[in-house]
C-alpha cells in the first residue's frame, strides 16, 4: 500500500473576513512539495489573500496554516525566518522597483538579505538575468522594457535566492496568447530546471492543465475541488458552470482549437449517433525536444511554432470536418470523424509538405531573429495515425496514434 | 383629506425619531477626533522609533549617503536663492525702521539674531519640505500602492529599514547644515541690500554680527533644525508609507493627497514645534 504523501503546506479551516465581508470561510487543502499547484477562482474570490496568508502578509482569524506538519503562527523567530527565507512571491503586476535597473532589481534580494560579497552577488544575479534571456536590458529600467521582460525580470528575482517555494500571483495577467503560454511555459521550464515548489494562481483555462500538477478551485470562499486537471474537468459543481464557462472559450486562445473539454464535447457528440461498426480517424502530433527549442529560440518563438503547428492542422484537418486539440503542452490530437485511415494519409501527406515548405519557414525566421551563432538546434515534428470505433475510448486510440508515430518533419539548423 | 393624512403621519414620525442631544453630539463629534488623532501619533511615534533604531547599520551607510545627497545637496540651490532674497528683504525692512532711530548700527545684530535663532532654521524647513518633503511622500506613496513595499516584506527586507530610516539619518545630518547655508547667505543678502545699496558701513555690518552672535544662539538654531528635519521626515514619510490607508481615496489620487496633506501637516508642525522649543531653550 502506497504510503500517503505528507503535505508540504497545508490549510486547516483557514476563514479570513475583512470588516464585514467573509472572504475565506474554512478553506483546506495541501501543497506537495515539487509539485506545481495552481488556484483559479473567479475574481474578488480571495485568491491572493490566499497566497498572502502563505508568506505571513496576512493572518487568518480561525484556522491553522501548517508547514511541514508544523504550524507557522507558532513558530519561533528564527523557524520563521527560516521558513520565509525559502519562500518567493512574484506579484501580478511585478512590482519591480521602478528606479532600480532590471539588475539591481533582481541583485537587491541578495544584497540586503545576505552576507554574500559584491562579486559573488554580481554572478548570482547575471546567471538568473542569463537563463530568464534578460542580458541585454539588465542595464535598463522596468519603464524602458516591455511587458514579458518586466515578468521575467520579476521571475529572475524571485528565483535568485533559490528558493523552494515560489508563489505566483496571476502571472499571466495582461499579457497576449503567446506571452501567456510563454510565461506558463516559463514556469513549468523553471519548476523543472530548480525544481521549486510553485503555488500559481491563474485564470488561463485550460492553458494551466498543461503544466499543473494540481489544481485548487476556490468558490464561493471555500475550496470546492482539489486534484490532478483530468478530474477536474470532469468536476462536477456549480463552479463549473461560472467558471469555466466565464473563462473558458470554445477555442483554445493561443492556437484557436478546441479546448480538451470541448474536444471531448465535441467526439461525444459527433460520433455517438454513428453506427457501432462506423469508423472514423485520430491522429497524434508531437512537437519533439520543446526544451530545447525554448533554450534555443526562447519562450514567445516556441509559442508561435506550438501556435503555427496548430493553425496548420487546423487548416488541413478542419477542412474534411476534423477537429483538434491540445492535448499537452507540444501534443495536439484530431478526430475526422467522416474520413478513413486511407484518407486520413492523404491528408497527412498533404499537410506534411504544406508544413515543411512553409510552417517549418516561420522557425528559420525565428532562428534569424535570435542571430546565427546561438548554437545548433535540432527537433522534429511526429504524427501518428490509428483508426477508432464510436464505442472505443478516444484516450485509447490516441494510444494506437501515439504508437504509430512517425518523423514528418525535422529542423535541423 | 390626503394632505391631513400626511402630515399626521409626519408629525408621527417626527415624535418617534429619537432626539438628538447636543452635548452627546458634540463629545461624540470631539471624542471620535480625539481617539483618531491619538491612534494616529501613537502609529506615528511607532513608527519613527523604529526607524530610528535601525539607522544604526553597516548596511544603512549607501543608502544614508543617498538621502543626504538627495534631501541635502540637492536642496541647496532652492535654500541659497531663498535664504538670499529673505536677507536682502529682512535688510531692507530693518534698514528703515532703525533709520528711525538712528541705529542703522546695529543692523548686523538684528539680522543676525532672527536669522540664526528664527527665521534660518524655520525657512530652511519649509523649503526642504517644499522641495524634498513633497517628494518623499510621492516616492513611498506610489511604492506603496505599486506594492514595491510588500514586495520588500516578502524578500525579508524590513521596509522602514530600506525606506525610512536612511531618511531619517539623512534629515539629521542635511538640516543643520542648509540652515548655517541659510544663515550665512541671508547675512549676505542682508548685507548686500543694507550696504551696498543704503550704504550702511560693512566692516560696522559684520563687526556687529560677530559679536552679538553667541554659541547659544548657533545652537538653539541647530536643535530646531534637528527637531524640524525629524518631524519633517516622520510625517511625510508616513503619509506615504500609509497612503493606501486613506479612507477618501485610492491609487493615484490618494498620492496626491497624502503629498498635500504631508506638506501641510508639515509646515504647521515646523511652526508650532519653533514656538515650543523656542520656550525651552530661550
Amino acid at each position: 500500500m502506497e504510503k500517503p504523501r505528507e503535505p508540504l503546506i497545508e490549510f486547516k479551516a483557514v476563514s479570513k473576513t475583512f470588516g464585514t465581508r467573509n472572504i475565506l470561510n474554512r478553506i483546506d487543502f495541501s501543497i506537495y512539495e515539487g509539485e506545481v499547484t495552481t488556484l483559479i477562482g473567479l475574481s474578488g474570490t480571495g485568491k491572493s489573500v490566499t497566497l498572502k496568508h502563505i508568506i505571513g502578509m496576512l493572518k487568518p482569524d480561525e484556522g491553522q496554516i501548517l508547514f511541514r506538519g508544523q504550524p507557522i503562527d507558532k513558530m519561533s523567530k528564527k523557524q520563521w525566518n527560516e521558513y520565509i527565507g525559502q519562500i518567493s512571491y512574484m506579484f501580478q503586476n511585478n512590482a519591480l522597483f521602478d528606479s532600480m535597473t532590471v539588475y539591481e532589481n533582481v541583485a537587491m534580494p541578495l544584497k540586503y538579505t545576505t552576507k554574500l560579497k559584491k562579486k559573488e552577488i554580481e554572478a548570482r544575479a547575471m546567471a538568473r538575468i542569463e537563463q530568464t534571456e534578460l542580458i541585454e536590458v539588465a542595464d535598463k529600467y522596468p519603464s524602458e522594457i516591455s511587458g514579458g521582460m518586466q515578468k521575467r525580470a520579476a521571475l529572475a528575482r524571485a528565483l535568485v535566492t533559490d528558493p523552494s517555494i515560489v508563489l505566483f500571483d496571476e502571472p499571466t495577467t495582461g499579457q497576449d496568447p503567446i506571452r501567456k503560454n510563454a510565461i506558463l511555459s516559463m514556469v513549468a521550464e523553471y519548476q523543472k530546471r530548480f525544481g521549486f515548489t510553485a503555488l500559481m494562481i491563474s485564470h488561463e483555462i485550460p492553458d494551466v492543465y498543461f503544466i499543473s500538477n494540481r489544481i485548487l478551485a476556490l468558490y464561493d470562499r471555500k475550496i470546492v475541488f482539489q486534484g490532478d486537471p483530468e478530474d477536474f474537468e470532469a468536476l462536477d459543481h456549480p463552479f463549473r458552470q461560472e467558471l469555466i464557462s466565464s473563462l473558458e472559450s470554445l477555442g483554445e486562445e493561443l492556437t484557436g482549437l478546441y479546448s480538451k473539454r470541448h474536444f471531448k464535447v465535441r467526439y461525444q457528440t459527433d460520433l455517438s449517433q454513428r453506427q457501432p461498426d462506423a469508423t472514423y480517424a485520430a491522429a497524434v502530433f508531437t512537437l519533439d525536444n520543446i526544451d530545447a527549442i525554448s533554450e534555443h529560440l526562447g519562450h514567445d518563438a516556441t509559442q508561435q511554432i506550438i501556435r503555427s503547428l496548430g493553425s496548420y492542422i487546423n487548416k488541413h484537418f478542419g477542412a474534411v470536418g476534423g477537429f483538434s486539440s491540445r492535448q499537452t503542452i507540444n501534443e495536439y490530437a484530431t478526430v475526422l470523424p467522416y474520413s478513413d485511415l486511407d484518407e486520413a494519409h492523404r491528408i497527412m501527406d498533404d499537410f506534411t509538405r504544406d508544413f515543411q515548405a512553409h510552417g517549418i519557414q516561420g522557425i528559420e525566421m525565428q532562428r534569424g531573429e535570435k542571430g546565427e551563432d546561438e548554437g545548433c538546434i535540432e527537433f522534429s515534428v511526429l504524427a501518428g495515425l490509428a483508426q477508432g470505433k464510436p464505442q472505443i475510448e478516444i484516450e485509447s486510440v490516441m494510444e494506437f496514434a501515439r504508437f504509430n508515430q512517425k518523423e514528418i518533419s525535422r529542423f535541423k539548423c | 383629506m390626503t394632505n391631513r393624512s400626511t402630515s399626521e403621519n409626519t408629525t408621527s414620525v417626527a415624535v418617534l425619531a429619537p432626539r438628538k442631544d447636543p452635548m452627546r453630539s458634540f463629545f461624540n463629534f470631539f471624542g471620535v477626533k480625539t481617539l483618531r488623532l491619538n491612534n494616529d501619533l501613537g502609529a506615528m511615534a511607532i513608527f519613527f522609533f523604529r526607524s530610528f533604531f535601525m539607522i544604526f547599520r553597516l548596511k544603512a551607510i549607501p543608502d544614508i549617503i543617498q538621502q543626504i545627497y538627495f534631501i541635502g545637496a540637492k536642496s541647496v540651490q532652492i535654500v541659497v536663492l531663498v535664504a538670499f532674497f529673505t536677507g536682502m528683504v529682512l535688510g531692507l525692512q530693518l534698514y528703515f525702521v532703525l533709520v528711525k532711530f538712528g541705529s542703522v548700527g546695529v543692523l548686523g545684530t538684528a539680522i543676525a539674531l532672527t536669522l540664526i535663532r528664527e527665521m534660518g532654521p524655520v525657512l530652511a524647513a519649509i523649503m526642504i519640505t517644499a522641495r524634498a518633503g513633497s517628494a518623499m511622500t510621492a516616492e513611498i506613496g506610489i511604492q506603496r500602492i505599486s506594492e514595491q513595499i510588500d514586495a520588500l516584506s516578502t524578500m525579508r527586507i524590513d521596509p522602514l529599514g530600506y525606506l525610512i530610516s536612511p531618511r531619517i539619518a539623512a534629515a539629521i545630518i542635511s538640516f543643520p547644515i542648509l540652515t548655517t547655508f541659510f544663515d550665512l547667505i541671508g547675512i549676505i543678502g542682508a548685507w548686500f541690500s543694507g550696504c551696498v545699496l543704503l550704504g550702511v558701513n560693512s566692516g560696522t555690518y559684520f563687526y556687529r554680527v560677530v559679536a552679538s552672535t553667541q554659541m547659544d544662539d548657533i545652537m538653539g538654531g541647530y536643535y530646531k533644525s534637528i527637531v524640524f528635519g525629524l518631524l519633517v521626515v516622520t510625517i511625510c514619510c508616513f503619509q506615504g508609507y500609509f497612503t493606501h490607508m486613506r479612507t477618501d481615496s485610492f491609487g493615484a489620487k490618494s498620492v496626491s493627497l497624502s503629498t498635500t496633506s504631508a506638506v501641510v501637516i508639515s509646515c504647521v508642525m515646523i511652526l508650532v514645534s519653533d514656538y515650543v522649543v523656542t520656550s525651552l531653550i530661550v
